[in-house]
């Protein structure tokens, strides 16, 4: 982009900001939440799982930078382990759905009528679904753990992937250079992966930004159900719903993970709609 | 008119035998004896006559496609087979209950379009001043805090710290009607905050489009009032987009209901699915998700009549 000469500073500041500040402000937040997932042991030094009578539902101190819950463990060292869980749970259940929505997405659009109707009409009776409602179905028969999580909500936003990416495909699979890649003689799959995938990425990487903020929701949402990890692994759900029982004591316990989740997910939300600004051209100004 | 209608609604039904086929098959598709799943998982032991007993409720001990044109059969009929539990039929426990889920779902609806499209028609005409950031950012962080945060944050502020309202429960309108609203309106606003956030962003983004074409510099040209031209001229022309998303959120509250109904202690469908899900009531936990994929689609479906009304170009697609 071209600035016209004796633009002044302020004004291309607040362009740049108007350009990349949802993800400027997204990363830094990502960032917080990664070190505080996989640094928290090395510098907090409590057990999150180390119950202590003695000091229950305290306030915010010097030993308990956020206080303890009703069974006195450390809020901050439980936040911290939770995190992990959280980060795991979305970033591999949208690899998931990323990669299967791709695999069928692409398929539909290359693999000639019948498998296309297959394909995205199943897509859309799953999308029929409340997902939540298909998770708890789900979850009842394959029991709540960490993996079955990942394989239900990835599962779940599989169809999501399928539209985008078979929509992209159907976009650009009559656009010259595919067609020249046909001529010269390349397979299906080498077209897909040479000449489409590349294209699409963009799409893709929107999907999976949002999606992870989603995955976020559900996963917390499960757990706060009773349908998560068991415990006592610390999750961010079953501690809001946990803290709630005892919320006669003290509000705090319930206000901490509720702010996580909500911070964790509006970031991922920032970066997704940051993304879509910035690879979409035509919504530049 | 009446073709669109007539294609968008045998359209609907292809969906629901869809949605009924994979329902049907996805006891099946899990891995495990379905029998061995509903008596308690791996480490139960069942006697084999709690296993014949559920395989012939179930009709489990018949060919898969003759099991499947039963179930197809009975569910045309309005048959969702009997209660594991207490072999009361199904669809009489769903009727019960679907009332009460819409008495959340429905003023929860209203509560979200109401204020989303005024708060998001505030900020587009105030674009550029300091109230239109802060009612964005506002409505990014709603639909970024889930419903049982949102849910549990009232209950804590307007039930515990004041002492204004009652944390849970429910009391039948006919027998008190201002207990009913009491209880009612913690719920409604968890359940309100995300959708509304939602159209809030919607209709800003749909506004502002509208607003910077011409039609609009000529309804000012000509000495409209801005209040005439934003209600009538743009207002109208933004509704499009705004009604299709409003028709998704109820979709959504749907499930959102599940958490709010979980907090409040509410007696509606998902409250019937959770406890199911802990006596392992297979008849019950399928007719809740098939129920609300049947009302998921027909929400869908009348989304997109209005749609074909308000916009005479897809009628005559």
């Amino acid at each position: 982009m071209n600035s016209p000469p004796g633009l002044p500073i302020r004004a291309l500041l607040r362009r740049w900001f108007r350009r990349y500040g949802q993800i400027l402000i997204a990363l830094p937040l990502l960032l917080a939440l990664v070190v505080l997932a996989f640094g928290a042991p090395f510098f907090l030094g409590h057990d999150p799982n180390r119950v202590n009578p003695r000091v229950k539902v305290q306030s915010p101190s010097a030993a308990y930078l956020l206080g303890t819950d009703e069974f006195g463990r450390d809020i901050l060292s439980r936040l911290a382990h939770g995190a992990r869980i959280t980060l795991l749970v979305a970033i591999a259940s949208v690899i998931l759905a990323a990669v299967g929505g791709t695999l069928l997405g692409t398929v539909a659009a290359y693999a000639g009528r019948g498998a296309e109707t297959v394909i995205m009409r199943t897509m859309d009776g799953m999308l029929c679904f409340p997902p939540i409602l298909l998770a708890i179905f789900v979850v009842t028969f394959l029991g709540p753990s960490l993996l079955n999580l990942i394989l239900i909500i990835g599962g779940l936003y599989i169809p999501r992937f399928t539209r985008v990416v078979h929509s992209s495909t159907l976009a650009i699979r009559d656009i010259e250079y595919v067609e020249s890649a046909r001529a010269l003689g390349a397979s299906s799959p080498r077209i897909i992966a040479r000449a489409i995938l590349p294209n699409i990425l963009a799409p893709i990487f929107v999907q999976a930004s949002l999606a992870a903020g989603h995955a976020i929701l559900m996963e917390s949402g499960l757990s706060f159900l009773g349908l998560g990890p068991p415990p006592p692994t610390p999750s961010w759900g079953r501690m809001v719903e946990q803290s709630g029982r005892f919320m006669q004591l003290s509000i705090l316990p319930i206000i901490w993970p509720s702010t996580a989740i909500s911070v964790t997910v509006l970031a991922f939300n920032l970066l997704g709609d940051g993304l879509r600004d910035l690879l979409d051209p035509r919504l530049r100004n | 008119m009446w073709r669109y209608l007539l294609r968008r609604v045998s359209f609907s039904i292809g969906l629901l035998f869809v949605v009924a086929t994979l329902l049907f098959f996805s006891i099946h598709l899990l891995p495990g004896d379905p029998v061995l799943l509903i008596l308690g998982g791996d480490s139960a032991q069942p006697s084999p006559e709690q296993i014949a007993m559920v395989q012939a409720k179930l009709g489990l001990d018949r060919p898969l496609w003759v099991q499947y044109a039963v179930w197809l059969g009975r569910l045309c009929r309005g048959d969702l087979g009997r209660s594991l539990v207490d072999d009361r039929p199904v669809a009489r426990d769903l009727a019960n209950r679907l009332p009460r889920t819409l008495q959340l779902v429905i003023p929860a609806t209203l509560v979200a379009t109401a204020a989303g499209v005024s708060l998001g028609m505030f900020a587009a005409r105030r674009r550029g001043r300091l109230a239109d950031p802060i009612a964005s950012s506002t409505a990014l962080l709603g639909f970024s805090m889930p419903t049982f945060v949102v849910g549990m944050l009232l209950v804590a502020l307007f039930s515990i710290t004041l002492g204004w309202l009652p944390p849970a429960g429910y009391v039948p309108w006919g027998e008190d009607l201002s207990g009913f609203l009491r209880h009612l309106i913690l719920p409604t606003l968890a359940l309100a905050a995300a959708p509304m956030a939602i159209t809030m962003r919607m209709t800003r983004s749909s506004f502002l489009e509208q607003a910077s074409l011409d039609y609009v510099r000529t309804a000012r040209a000509k000495g409209l009032t801005e209040p005439m031209v934003a209600w009538h001229h743009v207002l109208r022309n933004a509704l499009l987009p705004i009604v299709t998303v409003v028709g998704l959120q109820i979709g959504g509250m749907f499930a959102g209901a599940v958490l709010v109904e979980y907090i409040f202690s509410w007696p509606g469908l998902n409250t019937l699915l959770l406890n199911s899900i802990s006596t392992r009531d297979y008849p019950i936990i399928q007719g809740v998700v098939l129920l609300a994929a049947v009302l998921f689609v027909f929400v869908n479906l009348v989304t997109d009549l209005c749609y074909a009304v308000i916009n005479p170009r897809i009628r005559y697609e």
